[in-house]
């Protein structure tokens, strides 16, 4: 049977997903990106290796995010896609008639507009990532609260406290305030929630028309407390998928399976053993004064990319830097 | 002899650096705004001024450490304050220690009197009436050929073949004019550039097709939209710009002349939406979504500075005129910091969705036209 392999490279987490023919996910690793993508494509590859026990026969990658090309080099992918086209594909294969996707991951937001099947507008936060993950992340670690426990607490609340949710750095600063009134720390937390979504919709879904179904994905969307705000505020259901926190990688895996690949530049699952390596130099040809990324495979050169003019995108074989 | 400089703006230095000289001066070429220019621009220039903004102020710093003496900009009028930047930057380089002369180029309409002895100070030349034919003569040309060169590119860039030709060709074209001397000399590299042109080897499809509008220096200077033409056309997309250099210069300075509004089919597009001006190019950039809309443009993309009133009033109306002609839109904000790697990600998935809306389209149609048949 054919498998398609999909790569997700975000700030905050990695994720790799298996799907068969018919797209259904048959595993899915999320792991944390920790400043290095490299590492983690390859950590992640190697978890898969160990899971692979029915010798997956794999016809296509596809990676997304905001790591896509670096992970594309590594494991030699076929398919490269925006993580915009990825999460509405998969959004799509769980939820056929959606027509709005809310994706919170670890420190960017969407949104999402489908009419009929196809995706009509979109906007991504621009200039704050206040709402999300990182700072859920900061808050429940101050209130000394594991981040997966978050989302009930706020559940538990009656009456939650207005936070000023505009920017994170206030927002935290309000919490603290209210804390020292002495409101209840369930309250707080419920009225971050509220504050946070308050925030997205009057920022990335500015001028957005949201339609039912609206589907909630990200990492964020494991946080019960955050998709009660949304329903709250939006007076519909929101429905959170299974796979909420891996849906751009299932979204590159279909994008890749889609793409009738004959024969895949994949490299196996082997490349975990591989030493891969990056690093950069200011190109100092002209003003623009680039800085140019060399991938590095075994010492050998195999990927270049930062400068404008295309003078270092051809590699000579021998691949010296 | 006067050392002059200018802002730079696209390819516009080149005409602007060879009037200089044919009236006598000598000429400190500004460099591409690089990421010195901005750190420098960033540094002296108000937080919230806008990016254009930046940009000049940076160049101005570097052209003076290079010797210039004379910096030349346009002015303006209008409740942009783009029109009142010279005198601020001017007051910002002075208060720094640097010692030069600012000639601001104001609009010959209103300020003519003005205009004419900003003008007379850069001319340090003895020419005759013939000289300024000639010279205005061969400056016309060029502007037009700089525009045409960069035409062609945005036509063919989409279509390539191999992928970075289109650039190679443009930037060679560019070359060849700026080397030019004679009207001659032009003359031929006219015909050469299409034979450049020509030579790139086109897949044959109809590509997606985007308009481009926005504030004016976002919209010209690539460095400062981060090669938003260049990365569309790689991307298989043809890209419109609506404003070009010899057009600029036709409405804002000829047409003010004579008080003639320019661009006045464009404010008439604008009117149903946008009756008022507003300062800078808002209502302009409403005209020009509308003309494009009317072409049969799949997608329209707004470039504004960060904290640009214009276009933030602009971005209000532009939504609507798009859903009403079915045309996707997408507005990029643009200052020292934006990523490359952020716009480039949004305007990929921009061009998946008019791609998907083409195909949905086409889809219906057919079988609108099947439905027709069965009947």
């Amino acid at each position: 049977m054919a498998y398609y392999l999909g790569i997700d490279v975000g700030s905050v987490s990695t994720n790799l997903v298996i799907i068969d023919e018919e797209g259904n996910v048959e595993e899915a690793v999320y792991i944390r990106t920790q400043g290095q993508p490299i590492k983690a494509v390859q950590e992640g590859m190697k978890m898969l290796s160990f899971r692979n026990r029915k010798k997956w026969d794999i016809k296509a990658a596809g990676t997304t995010g905001s790591g896509r090309q670096l992970a594309a080099v590594i494991v030699g992918a076929d398919v490269v896609k925006n993580e915009i086209t990825a999460h509405a594909v998969a959004a799509q294969k769980e939820v056929p008639d959606v027509q709005t996707v809310l994706e919170i991951g670890g420190q960017d937001s969407k949104i999402i507009i489908l009419r009929d099947g196809v995706v009509t507008d979109f906007a991504m936060n621009t200039v704050c990532a206040a709402g999300t993950g990182s700072f859920l992340d900061q808050q429940a670690n101050r209130l000394g609260i594991p981040i997966e426990e978050f989302g009930d607490h706020a559940l538990k609340s009656k009456n939650p406290v207005r936070i000023a949710g505009r920017c994170a750095v206030f927002a935290e600063s309000d919490m603290i305030h209210k804390q020292q009134l002495g409101y209840k720390t369930e309250d707080i937390i419920r009225g971050l929630c509220q504050a946070l979504v308050r925030n997205y919709l009057n920022n990335v879904g500015k001028g957005k028309e949201i339609r039912p179904k609206v589907v909630f994905q990200g990492g964020v969307a494991a946080n019960s407390g955050m998709k009660a705000a949304f329903e709250e505020a939006l007076g519909m259901p929101v429905y959170v998928p299974r796979y909420h926190n891996v849906m751009g990688a299932i979204g590159a895996a279909l994008l890749a399976r889609e793409a009738g690949v004959e024969n895949t530049a994949f490299k196996g699952f082997g490349v975990s053993d591989i030493n891969f390596a990056a690093d950069s130099f200011e190109c100092r040809g002209c003003p623009n004064r680039c800085e140019v990324v060399n991938i590095k495979m075994e010492g050998k050169v195999i990927a270049r990319w930062g400068d404008r003019c295309n003078k270092w995108k051809t590699i000579d074989s021998s691949g010296a830097a | 002899m006067r050392k002059v400089s200018f802002p730079y703006m696209g390819t516009s230095y080149i005409p602007i650096a060879k009037l200089m000289k044919a009236f006598g001066n000598e000429v400190v070429l500004p460099p591409r705004p690089n990421s010195e220019t901005i750190s420098l621009g960033c540094k002296f220039a108000p937080e919230f001024a806008c990016y254009p903004f930046k940009i000049v102020l940076g160049t101005y710093v570097q052209v003076l450490e290079a010797g210039a003496d004379t910096l030349v900009s346009t002015g303006g009028v209008g409740p942009c304050r783009a029109g009142l930047y010279t005198t601020l930057q001017e007051k910002i380089l002075k208060n720094l220690g640097y010692k030069f002369e600012m000639i601001t180029l104001e609009p010959p309409g209103r300020h003519f009197s003005d205009l004419m002895a900003s003008i007379k100070k850069l001319i340090n030349a003895r020419l005759s009436f013939r000289d300024y034919i000639n010279i205005g003569r061969f400056i016309w040309k060029e502007l037009t050929l700089l525009d045409r060169a960069e035409r062609l590119s945005h036509k063919t860039r989409p279509l390539e073949a191999k992928k970075g030709e289109t650039t190679r060709v443009y930037k060679k074209c560019v070359d060849l004019v700026a080397k030019a001397e004679s009207i001659k000399e032009l003359a031929e590299i006219e015909r050469e550039m299409e034979l450049l042109y020509g030579g790139i080897e086109k897949k044959d499809f109809d590509p997606v097709k985007i308009g481009i509008v926005g504030e004016i220096y976002v919209l010209m200077e690539p460095s400062a939209n981060l090669e938003i033409e260049e990365t569309l056309g790689e991307l298989g997309v043809y890209a419109e710009r609506s404003m070009f250099l010899s057009g600029y210069t036709v409405s804002n300075a000829v047409m003010d002349l004579f008080h003639m509004a320019g661009e006045r089919d464009v404010k008439k597009l604008a009117s149903p939406y946008f009756k008022e001006m507003c300062g800078g190019h808002g209502r302009e950039s409403v005209g020009n979504a509308v003309h494009f809309a009317r072409r049969g443009f799949d997608g329209l993309i707004q470039l504004s500075p960060f904290t640009c009133i214009p276009e933030i009033v602009a971005k209000s109306i532009l939504p609507r005129v798009c859903e009403e002609s079915g045309m996707g839109f997408l507005s990029l904000t643009l200052d020292e910091q934006t990523g490359k790697e952020g716009v480039r990600t949004r305007l990929e998935a921009f061009v998946d969705l008019l791609f998907a809306k083409r195909k949905k389209m086409r889809l219906s149609s057919a079988k609108s036209q099947l439905a027709k048949e069965m009947s």
